[in-house]
Parts: structure tokens; sequence; C-alpha cells
């Protein structure tokens, strides 16, 4: 009994990934659209837009190999397979005792790679711009996440996602400095990681200055809405990450089924109010020099440092 | 005429051989042997004249062979220097030696019009692409404009770096956004640009040639669609021209006519360019807020003048309509609103770090290159050339009314952008002022077409900068020749000089902060 409730909870929290995910970033833009005074496309508009990708033709270079057919679905894949493992709504999550941290850390570095070989798999000279920017990036951005990271499995003695988020939640709430310095570091790398301002600018059409979007002008058709897809459930995934690190009460406990209502609505705020985070960040802030990101990253690598050190030694 | 330009010209007279040439209205003009075309540059630029415009006319018509023209600048001098060149084997000495802003005129001239300019150190054509059959010269009068082209296949030929880590990233003619073509090729090491070379022509429509085929009516039509932002500024340019070899003079208030759709014509592109100079930088904010700005210039230009553009406002001889009393209040209620929003904006544009982080220090165009470049208009302005042709040239009512023209030494996006921030406040100002003394009459003089032979010359100062067109009237009374240049004709080249050392993710911002036209450019 207790497994087909574990595995129902799976399947729960991969759907909510899946169908979820357009909702959060037409959530942001919609957000963004207000605070401009433009007229919106509607929370639904990313739905109607990977419908449409899918709907079209795929146009392949001619000499595209098969590393470029096959990324759109590891990128996918991967990005599917880190949502199994971090707790949305609910604890009981069988596959998060298969992946840890290290594990997730693993999965996105992996899409990554897949989509920076096949960006320069066309070999033309934005693809390779955009592989050598995002493994730039990449390269500041996965030490310091693993740093942030460490400092919360310190705190909680673990580092499987489940088992943190459980661990903050049973503990009595203290304001630990060193957590608080995790988070700040968080922030800055899920920025980068997600390809936000003023790291990376999802809306550019200047093909020169694209991170991110350099590596995918050559996809179209339902490969485009795979990365694209992927892409929507990165930011899910990252904010999920946040609130599962630093924020994971009211994600309801072992075999509660009772719980599940209310730990839906809450996650739905929660995440609603990191929009509102996000886009306000957009909206006060220009897209910062290339050449800034790496002091933006190392900013964040030593507020993680600071984070694990606080933690020895003030508790 | 004042002595400074009788002694230029008195020097020229015992050192060139010239001989003063009537036949140009509208600037000093000298024919000079094609031996000394190159000699009296060089007399003029060390009196300290600048190169406005190279250009080469086909006067077989005239039963001569071809005319080779430059046009020079200083303060309020304007000086046209021709030579008369051969039907065979048309040949003149470059001026590059002395100008660089001759650079690409002068290919053009040699890929367009066919006459060799000796010792030019770049033989590749310009505008003219290489897949065009060998021998055409679509400004020849023996070219047929009305036939298709032959298409052949050519080459090319790129300035190319080599080192270890040099590569090349070409970008374009087509781009991800919706904007003009035009193929620029960087050389990069790293992030960092070593070069970039301009591959533009690719919206070339043959407009100078379309020119020759039209009517004078239809021809002022055209000249308002040679570059869609600067409708307004190319019409009353190409109509100056015409009006000035005519000798018909536009009465006061069509001056005043002319010179409000000038300024809001200023107005609509500065705002829309500070905005995208924004958006460039992500910063979409602004953006919007400057794109509703602008589009309330442009409703209230659809409300007063029955376009958004203004296109065809301009008539020969002045305007094509009169403004009601009404219509003054609407453009008066409009500045009023349009200052108030301007100015938040720009306190919000000046405070924000992470703006100034991007737009201090970037696409540095130095002083002196932009001088030896012969960079106009607001470009030049932030690159402290102080120029403006409202000031050298000023048709009425500028003469009463003249502005004040910014200037900025730094050079860098922030000087061109805030320049454009001071001429927005400046153009209003003007506005305001010309409605408040605007003289009763009617808004257009009786016309006729010039006489055969002379041409006229006129400078405007567009939004971009000084445009200038030379028309000559053909023996029949029809156009023999039009010549166009758009600011953008001097100023893309000192784009390239602008983003070296730049990295390459800051090149649109670069190129945006200029925001040159492709289309006047190409023609």
């Amino acid at each position: 009994m207790e497994n087909v409730y574990s595995a129902l909870m799976q399947a729960l929290q991969l759907t909510i990934v899946v169908a979820g995910a357009p909702l959060l970033t037409g959530w942001v833009r919609t957000l963004k659209c207000w605070m401009q005074g433009r007229r919106t496309a509607g929370l639904l508009q990313p739905y109607r837009d990977l419908a449409r990708l899918f709907s079209k033709d795929i146009v392949l270079a001619e000499n595209a190999s098969w590393i470029f057919r096959f990324a759109p679905y590891v990128v996918f894949g991967a990005t599917l397979m880190a949502g199994a493992v971090i707790p949305l709504i609910s604890f009981d999550l069988p596959l998060g005792a298969t992946a840890d941290i290290i594990a997730l850390v693993a999965l996105f570095a992996t899409a990554r790679f897949f989509l920076a070989l096949a960006a320069m798999d066309t070999g033309t000279a934005f693809g390779g711009m955009g592989s050598s920017r995002e493994m730039t990036v990449a390269s500041l951005a996965e030490p310091a996440m693993l740093m942030s990271i460490f400092t919360v499995s310190l705190a909680s003695q673990s580092t499987s996602l489940s088992q943190m988020a459980h661990v903050i939640t049973s503990t009595p709430l203290v304001l630990r400095p060193s957590l608080a310095f995790a988070l700040l570091a968080f922030i800055l790398i899920a920025v980068a990681e997600t390809g936000r301002v003023p790291v990376d600018n999802p809306a550019t059409h200047l093909e020169l200055t694209m991170i991110h979007e350099a590596m995918i002008l050559e996809y179209s058709g339902r490969h485009l809405a795979l990365i694209e897809w992927a892409g929507m459930m990165k930011l899910l995934l990252f904010s999920s990450i946040g609130i599962a690190c630093f924020f994971p009460w009211g994600i309801s406990g072992h075999g509660d089924p009772l719980m599940l209502p209310p730990a839906f609505v809450i996650l739905a705020a929660k995440l609603a109010l990191i929009g509102i985070f996000i886009v306000l960040v957009e909206t006060g802030l220009a897209k910062m020099r290339l050449f800034r990101v790496p002091e933006f990253l190392g900013s964040a690598f030593l507020l993680a440092t600071l984070g694990m050190l606080s933690f020895f030694i003030l508790e | 005429m004042n002595g400074k330009l009788n002694d230029i010209l008195k020097q020229l007279l015992e050192r060139c051989a010239v001989s003063m040439d009537a036949s140009v209205c509208g600037a000093a003009a000298c024919e000079v042997p094609s031996g000394f075309f190159s000699d009296a540059g060089k007399i003029l630029k060390a009196a300290g004249f600048r190169l406005a415009a190279e250009w080469a006319s086909d006067e077989t018509l005239f039963g001569r062979g071809f005319g080779v023209y430059a046009a020079y600048i200083e303060g309020r001098d304007h000086i046209v220097i021709k030579s008369l060149l051969p039907p065979d084997d048309p040949a003149f000495p470059t001026l590059t030696r002395h100008f660089p802003a001759a650079y690409r005129m002068e290919r053009q001239i040699a890929s367009l019009m066919g006459l060799k300019p000796d010792g030019h150190p770049d033989p590749r054509p310009w505008i003219r692409h290489e897949d065009w059959p060998e021998g055409v010269f679509p400004l020849r009068k023996s070219f047929d404009g009305t036939k298709p082209l032959g298409r052949v296949e050519g080459t090319y030929r790129w300035v190319s770096a080599e080192g270890e880590g040099v590569f090349e990233i070409p970008v374009g003619p087509v781009h991800a956004g919706i904007i003009e073509p035009g193929h620029f090729r960087f050389q990069a090491v790293g992030e960092d640009i070593i070069n970039l070379e301009e591959k533009l022509g690719y919206v070339h429509k043959g407009i100078e040639k379309r020119f020759e085929a039209l009517g004078w009516e239809e021809a002022a039509r055209l000249a308002a669609r040679v570059s869609g932002d600067s409708t307004v500024a190319h019409a009353i340019a190409f109509c100056m021209a015409v009006e000035a070899a005519s000798g018909c003079v536009p009465p006061p208030r069509a001056g005043h006519l002319r010179a409000i759709m000038l300024e809001r014509e200023r107005i609509t592109n500065h705002l829309g360019d500070i905005g995208a100079i924004c958006n460039d930088i992500a910063f979409t904010f602004l953006h919007c807020q400057f794109a509703t700005l602008r589009e309330r210039v442009l409703r209230t230009n659809r409300k007063v003048f029955g376009h958004r553009l203004m296109m065809d406002g301009i008539a020969l001889g002045g305007v094509a309509a009169d403004l009601s009393d009404d219509a003054f209040v609407a453009i008066i209620d409009d500045l009023h609103v349009l200052s108030i929003e301007f100015e938040r904006l720009v306190r919000i544009y000046e405070d924000n770090p992470s703006v100034e982080d991007r737009i201090y220090g970037a696409g540095v165009l130095e002083p002196d290159a932009a001088k030896a470049l012969g960079v106009v208009g607001f470009t030049a302005r932030a690159s402290g050339q102080r120029l403006d042709a409202r000031i050298e040239n000023p048709f009425p009512p500028y003469d009463k009314f003249p502005p004040t023209v910014p200037a900025l030494s730094s050079g860098d996006v922030h000087a061109r952008a805030w320049v454009r921030v001071e001429e927005v406040r400046e153009s209003s100002r003007l506005i305001r002022e010309l409605i408040r003394e605007m003289p009763e009459g009617s808004v257009r003089a009786g016309w006729s077409g010039p006489l055969s032979g002379l041409s006229g010359f006129s400078v405007v100062e567009g939004w971009r900068g000084e445009i200038i067109y030379w028309v000559q009237c053909a023996p029949g009374g029809g156009i023999n020749r039009c010549m166009v240049r758009d600011p953008s004709t001097m100023n893309w080249v000192a784009l390239e000089q602008a983003v070296k050392g730049n990295i390459v993710p800051d090149f649109p911002l670069c190129n945006k902060s200029f925001n040159q036209s492709y289309s006047g450019h190409d023609l």
C-alpha cells in the first residue's frame, strides 16, 4: 500500500514539474508585462508556444550529426530526472533515494554538456560562441552551487534533498547565519543557471549577446520545443531546490495524503512569490557585461564559503 | 561671400588653375582640371575644411564625359569642387590620401559609375555585389535601369586575420531580429574584437538611378522614402536643392512648418533610440516606456499631419498643407506631457548603476578619429565635434531661431545617448518657440522647374546628421543626376573604429548607439 502511495506521489510530482513549468514561465512573463505597462499575452502563452513548436517541422543542418538530434531528448530527460528527486509537495519520493544533491548537479551538468556539444556540432560561429560562454558560466556556477548546498547538508546531516528538507522542517526554527549566506549564494547561482537577467537575457534577439540562446539558434520544431520546455522546467526546479533547502515548510510529510492539497497551495504561493522576486530584479537591473559574470559568480562562491565557515565556527 | 572663402578661392586659383562654376546653386563651386582634383582637396584640408561628400555624374547628355565632384564644409563655408573627365577611360586622383572619408565614397563611384580613383588603396567594390556581371555601371546613362540584371558567380575578398586563437564571426546579413540587413565580420580573440569589417549594400534599390526617370513632384516623394525614419529631413533636403537651382524661396510660414516637422522627427527617433539602447542591455522597462512616449508623438503626428511619420508633408516650394490653430494647440499639449514624462524617464536612466556600468566607456569613438573620418550628426557631437547644419547652413527659420547644440567629448555609448537626450529637450524648446512666433501667410510658393544644366546643393540636419542633396537638371528639363548623401555614408565606417578593443557581446549596444541607416547608405 505504501509503495503504491509513493509511486502515486512520484507520478503526481512529475506531472506538476512537466505541466506546471510553462505556467511559472507564463506568470513571470505576465508580471513583467505588467511592470512595464504592456498588455500581456496571457498566463497560458508558453503552452501555446510549445504546441506551436511541436506542430512544426524540424529543419536540420546538413552536417548535423546524431548528437544534434539526440541532445534535446537528453536535455529534456535529464531535467525530468532532476524533477523526480526534488521534493515539491511531498517527501515521499521513491526516486529521491536514488539521487542526492551531487547527482542532481551532475544531471544538470549532463544536460548542459550535451547542449554545448550539439551547439558546436553544426559548426556555426554562434553555436561555438554560446557553448564557450555557457561553459565559462557553468565552470564557475557549479562549484559555487555545490558549496552552497553542502552548507545546508552540513546543517541537516544529509545530501538527500528530501532528507534535508525533512530535517529542516522538523527542527525548531532558528536563524542560522550559515543558511543565510548559503541562500544568498544560491540566489546568485540560480540566476546564472537559469539564464535570467542580469546574467543572460532570455528575451533577446541579439545573437552576439546571447549565452544560452546562442546554443539553440539552430534548433527548430519539436527539438526546440523540448529544449524550451526543459528550460522552463529548470526555472521551476531551481525555484524548488531553493524552497526545499531554505523554505521547506508546508511540504507534506510521509504517508500524509490529507496534507497534499494545502501543500500544493503553499507550493503555488511560494512559486508565485519567487516569480515576483525574479521580475523585480529583472525590471530594476540591466544585463551586466559578460566579463562581470565571473565576478558575480565569484561572489556567490565567496558567500557559500562564508556560509560553510560560519557553520563550523558558530554552530 | 566672406573674406575667408575668398582667400581660399584665391589660393585655389593660384595653385590649381580653377575657374568659378556658376551652375551650382546653394554653394560656392569651382571647376579644376582633373589632375588638380586631389591638390584642391589638400589646400582645403589645410584650411580646415572637411570632406562632406564625393560623387560623380554622367554628363553625356550635356555633350561631355563625366563629372566628379567633392563637397567641402568648414563652418558656414561650403565649396563644391568639380572636375570633368573624358568619356573613355575616366580616372581622377584619389582624395583618400587627404581624407579617409573618401575611402568608401570613391569605391562607390568606381563601382556604380565606373570612374577610376587613381591611387586608391582598395580596389574592391562597394555597394555593388560580387554577383553583378563585369562592366555594369548602373549610374551611367548607357545603363537601362528597367531591365533585370543577370547574376554571375563571384567572391568578395575579406580582410583576414591569422594567429593562434584568432577566429571569425560572420553576422548577418539576415539577423535574428527584425532589422535591416547588413553583414558584419568580426575577427576576435576570445571575446575581444580585434577587427570588424562591414559589408553593406544588401538594400541597394537603385534610388539614385530611379530619380532620373521621375518628374519633380514624384522625385520629391521618392526622396521622402530614401530612409523611412528620416522622411522629413530627406524631403526637405531634396526640395531645398531643387528650390536653390530654380530660385524659388518658400514663404516664411512654410519654413516654420518644415522646421516643426523636422524637430518632431528628431524627437520621435531620439525617443525610440534611447529606449532601444536600454533594450540592448536588457533594461526593458525603459525601452517600453520610451516606446510609449514615441507612440504618443506618432499618434499626434497622425492627427495633425495625417501621417504617423509625416511622410509627404513637405512639397516643392513649401509644405503640402497648412496647420490650423487647433493643430498647434495639440502639438503644444503633446509636448507638455512629453516633457514631464521624458524627464522622469531620464532620471531613471541616469540613476541606475547597472545601466551606467554598461554605457560608460563602451564603444568609444575618439574625437581625433571622428574628425579624421568626417563623422557627422549626433555621433560627431558625442565625440567632441560641434557640427550641426542647422547652424552651418541654416534654412529659415533656423537663422532666426538657432538651436543650442550639445557636444560631449567622451565618444562612448553614453555620450551618444546623452546628446540625444539634450537634443530632445532642445527640439521641444524650438518647436514651442516656432509655434509662438508663427508667421501668417501662404505655405507654398509658386514653383517652376530649374533651367537645364543648373544644379542645386543643399545641406539639412536630419536627426542622424547632415543630409546632402545635389540635384542636376537635365537638358530636357528632368533630373540628370540626384546625389543623395545620408549621414550614414559617413558614420558607418566610424562604427568599425569604435568597436575595436570592445568585446563581442557589446557590439550590438555600440551599433545601436550609432543606429545608422542601411537604406540611406545603400540607396
